[in-house]
Formats: structure tokens, sequence, C-alpha cells
């Protein structure tokens, strides 16, 4: 009988475990490291920025932000608009881009979204997850499919830098219907032709711009964080004045 | 100085009853002098209306209520305008802890039984601002305009629809529209910004007026107005201020230390203040895997799941939220604190507790065939806890009450 409980008790996991999606992957984050932002933000320009519009942030800001600035602190506009910025957008403009989103529906099914708030909708880990999960599926219409989003619309931009992938199964067994049943599923992906970059490379690549868009997401996490410490240092100080404050007042009504 | 100081006072209470009110509410109010950590919840609660109440005024100079541009306007607020993520972090972060803080207060008053005659009315008024919160939070809840803002209103008010006959027509009525639309995000703006916020300062005028009209209940659940000394003053209570002035303030700082901790260092509370889907904007043609409410509603939100007929669903969620307002004749114990009541009371409050925060807990996640079935089990222990009171209330064994506070 208790192995009876025991079972079912295990049924659940299994049913979960068959759920389960492909395993993220832990995107090396560092909001303090400017030279990866701005790795990452040239890398954004020059590969995502073509179709992905990052419509709330501007070139100055973001340039700031990243410590693309001259000796005076204030933003080297020559340095910026040479290396980032390709269209003719003023250096206060927001990031925007050229292709139409009617060709660009007509051409990849849907349009490409803009990736401002993207780190805060996925989560780095997805992103840094996805970007690394391309492999090659003749069955698709690009040649490419991702194993985190499956029959995904975007092609694999990245392909000429990190090469080509392909999956690896392994057989794991499914409760459907009340049966069980074998599916293939996959476990890793190999790279069987190695692009421009080696795997290290093209991992830290994906990390930058990762990091770059995690600081996208949200711009003033680094201000907050630091003028955080400063306020809680404060309350800390003000509640032992308050404590001392009340235990004076309160010291009559103890006694009786 | 003093003098003219005095002078002062003379002119001013012969025109304005200020320094009267004065000595009515702080410096003459006597309050029991025993009270613990769950008596600065009322005090924080007030705080944190005056967070939302000044939060709220800036983000609105910034806001823009139309479909087209709230979205846009948020993420304006959040980058171009100077701190205008501290105001907004601070007014959503403000929301939760808001509900964290008037759920506190709600338990203090089971246990020591603060709604109990003849503290009534307070609990009444109590109630209605505890549903008018809700109510502002829900129509807040849509102005970022994001997806889950967007199908949270459109589940929500599409509850209106269970009710037969009138129920589409009605839910029309309320949207302003077959779905959620501008027309709703505009009215819905009004709503959170004019109406439901004078209705919340007029009912804690009310609380707070009916309160000090039969003065504080303690953790003793004493009178303490039956003993008095020579001039008249309970012989246990303090005066409000400067005693519960000075440790509301200690109570104030503890208070901002966690809350502003969460602003500075985890807005988004791992996607519970702040859910992920929301920075999303609202697209009315896709429908998101997984829709629920934000965590402070999700009890009541489990109940309707887990009752099979929407109608009786809708019913009993509204049921659930009612069923507070009947409690102070539910209880009829003959004590007011749970120091002094018995066994029955002790263990129904603690299951209702666990109940409710599991409720919660089931409510917020992809409904299971488990799940379905706990938050059944939760359900019934709900509605057990204030149906059966008067019961178990009545027949248990109590201590006797002490005369003076301990």
């Amino acid at each position: 009988m208790k192995r009876m409980i025991l079972l079912l008790c295990l049924v659940p996991l299994i049913a979960f475990a068959a759920g389960d999606s492909y395993k993220l992957q832990k995107a090396p984050i560092n909001y303090q490291d400017n030279a990866s932002l701005q790795r990452g933000a040239k890398y954004f320009m020059n590969y995502c920025a073509g179709c992905h519009t990052l419509k709330y942030v501007r070139y100055n800001r973001m340039a700031k932000d990243i410590g693309i600035v001259g000796p005076d602190g204030t933003v080297d506009e020559k340095l910026l608009k040479d290396h980032l910025i390709f269209a003719d957008d003023k250096v206060a403009d927001t990031i925007r881009i050229a292709i139409p989103a009617y060709d660009a529906e007509l051409w990849f099914g849907v349009t490409p979204p803009d990736l401002s708030l993207i780190a805060r909708v996925r989560g780095v880990d997805w992103l840094y997850t996805y970007l690394r999960s391309y492999y090659q599926d003749p069955k698709r219409p690009l040649g490419v499919n991702n194993a985190l989003v499956p029959d995904v619309a975007m092609p694999n931009v990245l392909e000429g830098l990190q090469g080509v992938q392909e999956p690896v199964y392994h057989t794991q067994t499914v409760m459907y219907e009340g049966q069980a049943q074998k599916t293939q599923v996959i476990d890793h992906l190999k790279l069987v032709k190695q692009g421009t970059m080696t795997p290290a490379q093209y991992d830290a690549m994906v990390g930058d711009i990762v990091n770059f868009l995690a600081y996208v997401g949200e711009p003033v996490k680094r201000d907050r964080q630091r003028i955080g410490v400063w306020v809680l240092s404060f309350l800390g100080l003000l509640l032992i004045i308050l404590f001392l404050l009340k235990r004076e007042f309160w010291r009559d009504i103890h006694k009786d | 100085m003093s003098q003219v100081k005095g002078k002062l006072v003379q002119w001013v209470d012969a025109r304005f009853p200020l320094f009267d009110f004065w000595r009515n509410h702080m410096s003459g109010y006597y309050a029991p002098k025993n009270f613990n950590i769950w008596y600065f919840f009322g005090s924080l609660a007030l705080l944190v209306l005056v967070n939302q109440l000044l939060s709220g005024i800036w983000l609105a100079m910034s806001y823009i209520p139309s479909a087209e541009h709230a979205f846009d306007s948020v993420e304006y607020i959040m980058r171009d305008v100077n701190f205008g993520w501290l105001i907004r972090y601070l007014h959503s972060t403000g929301a939760s802890a808001f509900f964290i803080v008037i759920y506190l207060h709600m338990l203090r008053s089971l246990l020591y039984g603060s709604h109990k005659r003849p503290r009534e009315l307070v609990w009444i008024f109590g109630m209605l601002l505890y549903v008018l919160l809700m109510a502002e939070a829900f129509m807040g809840y849509l102005l970022p305009w994001g997806q889950m803002s967007y199908w949270a209103a459109q589940v929500i008010t599409s509850l209106f629809g269970a009710i037969p006959y009138v129920g589409d027509a009605l839910a029309t009525w309320i949207r302003g529209d077959y779905t959620i639309s501008g027309v709703t995000l505009g009215r819905f703006y009004a709503i959170h910004v004019v109406l439901i916020p004078i209705l919340i300062i007029g009912f804690v005028l009310f609380h707070l007026t009916a309160l000090h009209k039969v003065g504080s209940n303690n953790p003793d659940g004493t009178e303490i107005k039956k003993h008095r000394d020579e001039n008249g003053h309970p012989k246990d209570g303090v005066p409000f201020h400067p005693y519960y002035t000075v440790k509301d303030l200690m109570g104030a700082a503890v208070f901002l230390i966690l809350f502003l901790a969460i602003v500075f260092f985890m807005p988004e509370f791992g996607g519970y203040f702040l859910e992920h889907a929301n920075f999303q904007p609202a697209n009315p043609l896709v429908t998101p895997e997984h829709i629920a409410p934000v965590w402070y509603m999700t009890p009541y939100y489990a109940i309707l799941r887990a009752v099979p007929d929407k109608l009786l669903g809708v019913l009993s969620m509204f049921f659930a939220i009612f069923v507070w307002f009947l409690l102070p004749w539910l209880d009829r114990s003959k004590v007011r604190s749970i120091r002094y009541r018995g066994i029955f009371t002790k263990i129904a409050l603690t299951l209702f507790v666990i109940s409710f925060v599991s409720l919660g807990y089931l409510g917020l996640i992809s409904p299971t065939p488990m799940g379905t079935f706990m938050a059944r089990v939760f359900a019934i222990i709900y509605f057990a806890y204030f149906l059966l009171m008067p019961i178990y209330t009545k027949y248990e064994k109590t201590k006797p009450v002490p005369e003076r506070v301990t």
C-alpha cells in the first residue's frame, strides 16, 4: 500500500517532466561592465538593428549610460555617429529602423518585435539560451529552427559567426491520453561546422548582446541600486534615532 | 513668545476648531498603552495611502490615458521623466504594500476581536475601504496597457456576463465597448484618479471618526474606559500624541526600510508586483498562455475557479468578499481577544489563515486537477470559518478576561 502511495505521488512528477521545455542556460550578466555593454551595443547595431527597433532608447542617453563619453564626461557624439548610428538619425533620436513593417511581415511572416523591453518580458537567461539554440533544419523555410522556440520565424542571423549546429536527441516517455509513449526530444545541440568564432568567443558575444538588452530594458537599474544604498543607510540611521526617541518617551509608562 | 502663541491659539480657536481637533484626536485621545506590533498597520495604511496619492499625482502629470499612447507614456515616465522610474516604482510597489498592510490590519481584528460591539461601524467602514481598494487596484492595473493589464481586465469584466439575462449587456455597459478598449481605459482612468480616491479619503475619515468615538480595542480586549483616574483619563490609556506618534514614526521607519528595499532593489519582486507579461503592450489579438490577477486578488480568483459552474463561481467569489461584512454579527464570543478565547476559535483562525494564503497561491498558478481539488478544500474551509462562527464562538469555553490590561 505504501509503495502504491509513493508511486501515485510520483505520477505528477513524470507528467511535469514531460512538459518541461528546453533547459535555460545562465546568462553572464554584469550591469557594471561598460566594455561588455559597449560591445553589446556594437553587435546590436551590426546584427540586430536592421530589423529590430529600440524605440524607447535614445542614442545619446545610451551612449552616456554605457560610457561612450569624452574626457569631460559628455557624450562623444563623433564616436557615437561614426560607430553606432548607421542611419541619418540625430544623436537625440530614438533607435528606429529602415525596414518597413509591411515588407518585414511579407518576408518573415511577422513584424520583428521592438526589443526595448524584451529582457524584462523574457528574462536574460531566455535570451541567452535562445541566441545559442539555433540548429540546421531543412524542413523549415529558412533552413533553421530553434530548440527553445520551435518553428521560429527569425532567421539565424549569427550563423556566420557561430557556425552550424545539429540537434542530439534523447528518448523520453510521456503520458498521452493515458498511454505511455516514447518520443524524441532535443537533448542538446552539437556544433558540426564552426563559423568565424570559436564557441567560447561566440558565447561571450551573445553574453554581451544580452547584457546590453538587459541594460536597455531598464536603463536606470544601476542608478537606482546606487541611490538605494544611500536611502536605506539614511533610513537605518533615522530608525536608530526614532527608536531612542520612542524609548525616552515610553520610559515613564512602562514603570507602572 | 508663549503669550503670542496663546493669543494666536485663542484667535484661531474662536474662528476654527483647529486646536480642539488636535486635542480631541491627538493629544487628548487616549489609546490603550498595551498596543503590540499588530497595531502599527493602521498608521502604516495611512502612510501608504499618502504615498499612493502623491506618486499618483506625479504619474498623472505624464501619463496619457489612450489606447495608442498609454504604454508608450509609461515607458516615457520610466526613461525620460526625471526620477519618473522612482515615482512609478513607488506607485506599483505601493499597491502591493497597501494590500500586505491591509491584510495584516484585518488579521489583527480577527485576533483581538476589534470588530465586536461597539466597533461594528469601524469594521463596516474598514471593509468598504477594502472593497474600494480592490476596485482602485483593479482599475489602476489596466492603465499601463500591458498584455496582462488588458487580459486580466477582459477576464474580470466578462465575469459580469455570467449573470442571467442582463449579464452581457451589463459587461458591455461597464466596459463601454464589446471588449476592453480605449473607451474602457478612459473611464477606468477617471474612476481610478478621481472617484475612488475621493471615496477612500472620505471613508478613511469615517473609519477614524467611528474609531475615536468608541476608542481603540487592545490585545486583551478590555474596555480601558471602565477604569479612570481622578482627571477622568483611562488608567490604562496614554495620550495618542506623543506616545503613539513617536511609536508609529518608528514603525514607519521600519516599514519604509522594507518598502524602499523592494522599490530600489527588486521592484518587479520576481514578477509578483510587476508581471513580466505586462512589459508587452496590450494586444487584443494574442491571448497570453496564462492569465491571473495580481497576487492580492488571487484568493478570490481561486474560489471563482474552484466552482465548476460559472454563475455559481461568480456568486461564490462575491459572497467570499461580502461575508467579511457580517463578521461582527457572526462572532458570538463573550470575549474579544484570542488570548481568552477557547481552542475552537484558535484552530478555526489558524485553518482560515492557511486557507486564505493557499488560495492566494493557487489563484496565481495555472489550474491543475490537484490544484483545483485543493482550492475546493480551502474554499470550503474559508466559508466554514465564517458560517460556523456563530456556533464555535458561542459554545466554546473561554477564559476570564482581566479587568485591567496585562
